[in-house]
């Protein structure tokens, strides 16, 4: 069973931002990962890449499809989870450990349009 | 075939020196790279591997007998990949008179040809509820990105250069926002419904956003889910008084063939893809063939060349009399010109054009109602063992959300692989990826009922044993030449070269 860790915020794409200060860790959900099986391959962007809430960053590639990921919020890159490059399982065994991408966060108001654990585990089942 | 005599890679029976061929004495190896530049050429030799000819022929004839195809038994992918392939569309497009043709030859010279590469046009449009068609698009994506050219080029004649959006639901194929995004056209996402049909209120609103700025709406229906859009012609007159056009994505026609039509339902540029609808080979067996057809008023946006005919009325000196004859027509300065090279893949064409008139207009018109009864068979008597996430009616393909009993742990894959030990092709899978474990079989209208019981009680079989022996199944294939593969490995460190055997020996 997927596990939907209190304390994050998450979209309806099934990423989840850990905001810590001005900064945010992005990532999968565990019930994004389940549903995608295997992943084979993490597409990332780029430290000081912008993003933007409700675009495309990057693509997570499993043995069943590919997948867009989606920027929860707006802001900059300034770090990437360079593990991901050669071990993209990483995400299959802990989603929630390994974030993808470290964002500085331009605008913290979008945080309100996401969703808590319950809301979000909702909408999963 | 015999894997312990002829398992082995072509690399593997190589021996250093042995050779199927003689070259002249005098034959100089560096005469055609003399004029590449230093950097680019060899510093050793290709490893090629190097077998006698009897090899050669035994090892590739042998891995052929491990090909499955339609021909070789019940293959569930349907048209969506490739339908059976009538044996007398191969005869005709094989005939000396039209495979010795040359595209540049006048047009004087093979009237014949150019007749039958005529009548296609016309048929397609027939069927389609279209005015007019062009055949030059060389496969279904193709096809895509020539109807969104028409599109761009209709709003652009009329001066409406802030039309840079298409619609896509979100159920769409893949190769929908791909065109639009090689079209330079940006894609705004449709949702759907829980069963998979366009979210109307979620267009309206989009339209009432951007109306202006929309340059159409592509869609496919049936969709991906074989189910046909209930509200079809709302959304095409929704689209239409925004301004924009509708495309229709040919890729699922085989479920309406003959019994309705895209230009009926509003739509006003789409496109057919021969290799599925009409019973050409498709899918790694040759070229594709995605004509584009469009509604009236659009026609001179179409790409040249296109095949017209002529109709000249004589006054002879006893009785009148009239010359028919087809012409190269290379169209106005509308046109969005050539797509491709010539006219198309026309012996692709000869074969559709084969298909069409076997059937006649009576035959054809049961395709899409039979590959419609076939599978909605197919549903009802799977429905107990697979789960079926949207009930009603289906077109020509059915979606299954893996087994109902899950609690085993066998997957839609497992299942799948153990088709292949009876003797089926898999059919498609973890696509619509509406679900998680999307299994999606497409029978057409080819198939026998006796065939289709028997892949009926195989799917059963498996259903059972993914109870009482789920480790046979999760561990399947296990009758074929090579068992289950590492997909994960094969997708992580893919090994597409091998060269270990040659530097061995």
């Amino acid at each position: 069973m997927a596990k939907f860790e209190e304390g994050l915020r998450y979209s309806e794409s099934h990423e989840y931002i850990r905001v810590e200060g001005e900064y945010g860790y992005i990532g999968i959900s565990d019930y994004a990962q389940h549903a995608l099986g295997n992943v084979v391959y993490v597409d990332m962007p780029e430290v000081d890449d912008e993003v933007t809430a409700g675009e495309e960053f990057g693509a997570v590639e499993s043995v069943k499809a590919a997948s867009d990921l989606i920027s929860p919020v707006s802001g900059t890159v300034v770090e990437i989870n360079e593990a991901l490059e050669d071990t993209p399982e990483l995400l299959n065994e802990d989603a929630f450990a390994n974030w993808i991408i470290k964002v500085k966060l331009s605008d913290p108001s979008e945080l309100d349009k996401l969703m808590d654990a319950e809301a979000y585990k909702t909408i999963c089942n | 075939m015999n894997r312990t005599l002829y398992g082995n890679l072509i690399f593997e029976l190589s021996k250093k020196g042995r050779k199927g061929y003689s070259l002249p004495q005098d034959y100089d190896r560096t005469h055609t790279t003399a004029e590449l530049p230093e950097a680019l050429r060899r510093k050793e030799a290709a490893r090629l591997p190097e077998c006698d000819e009897l090899t050669v022929v035994r090892h590739y004839t042998n891995l052929s007998h491990n090909n499955f195809g339609v021909n070789d038994g019940f293959y569930p992918l349907g048209s969506c990949t490739m339908k059976y392939n009538p044996i007398i569309n191969e005869e005709i497009a094989g005939m000396k008179a039209f495979a010795g043709l040359h595209p540049l030859q006048p047009a004087v010279t093979c009237q014949g040809a150019l007749e039958v590469y005529y009548n296609l046009q016309q048929s397609l449009a027939e069927l389609a509820g279209l005015s007019e068609f062009t055949l030059n698009p060389c496969a279904g994506a193709h096809g895509e990105l020539t109807g969104l050219m028409v599109i761009r080029a209709y709003h652009e004649s009329r001066g409406d250069s802030g039309r840079t959006k298409v619609l896509i639901p979100d159920s769409a194929h893949g190769t929908n926002p791909a065109s639009a995004a090689v079209c330079g056209l940006e894609v705004v996402e449709v949702k759907s419904l829980a069963d998979g049909t366009v979210d109307v209120e979620h267009l309206r609103q989009l339209l009432n956003e951007m109306g202006g700025e929309v340059a159409g709406m592509m869609m496919t229906n049936p969709n991906t889910l074989g189910i046909f859009e209930p509200q079809v012609l709302e959304i095409t007159e929704m689209v239409h008084e925004a301004g924009g056009l509708m495309y229709y994505d040919g890729a699922n026609l085989n479920a309406l063939l003959g019994e309705c039509r895209p230009g009926d339902m509003g739509f006003d540029v789409m496109h057919i893809n021969l290799h599925k609808t009409f019973s050409t080979p498709h899918g790694g067996g040759g070229p594709g063939s995605g004509p584009v057809g469009v509604r009236e008023g659009l026609e001179q946006f179409l790409p040249t060349p296109r095949v017209n005919k002529v109709v000249v009325n004589y006054d002879g000196d006893n009785e009148p009399y009239e010359w028919i004859g087809y012409i190269i027509d290379w169209g106005t300065d509308s046109s969005l010109g050539s797509v491709g090279s010539f006219f198309g893949n026309f012996a692709v064409m000869l074969k559709a054009y084969a298909y069409i008139l076997s059937l006649g207009s009576e035959n054809i018109k049961q395709v899409g109602p039979l590959a419609t009864l076939n599978a909605n068979y197919i549903k009802e008597c799977l429905k107990g063992d697979y789960l079926l996430p949207i009930g009603g009616l289906c077109k020509h393909e059915v979606v299954f959300d893996g087994l109902v009993d899950k609690s085993s742990g066998v997957t839609t894959m497992d299942v799948a692989k153990r088709l292949l030990d009876y003797g089926y092709h898999a059919p498609t899978i973890y696509f619509p990826l509406l679900f998680h474990e999307s299994l999606m079989i497409e029978p057409t209208e080819n198939e026998s009922k006796e065939t289709i019981d028997a892949f009926i009680d195989v799917m059963h079989k498996i259903a059972e044993e993914a109870k009482t022996d789920p480790e046979l199944v999760k561990t399947a294939p296990h009758n074929t030449p090579i068992g289950r593969v590492d997909d994960v490995l094969a997708a992580k460190q893919p090994v597409t070269t091998y060269w270990k055997s040659i530097a061995d020996s």
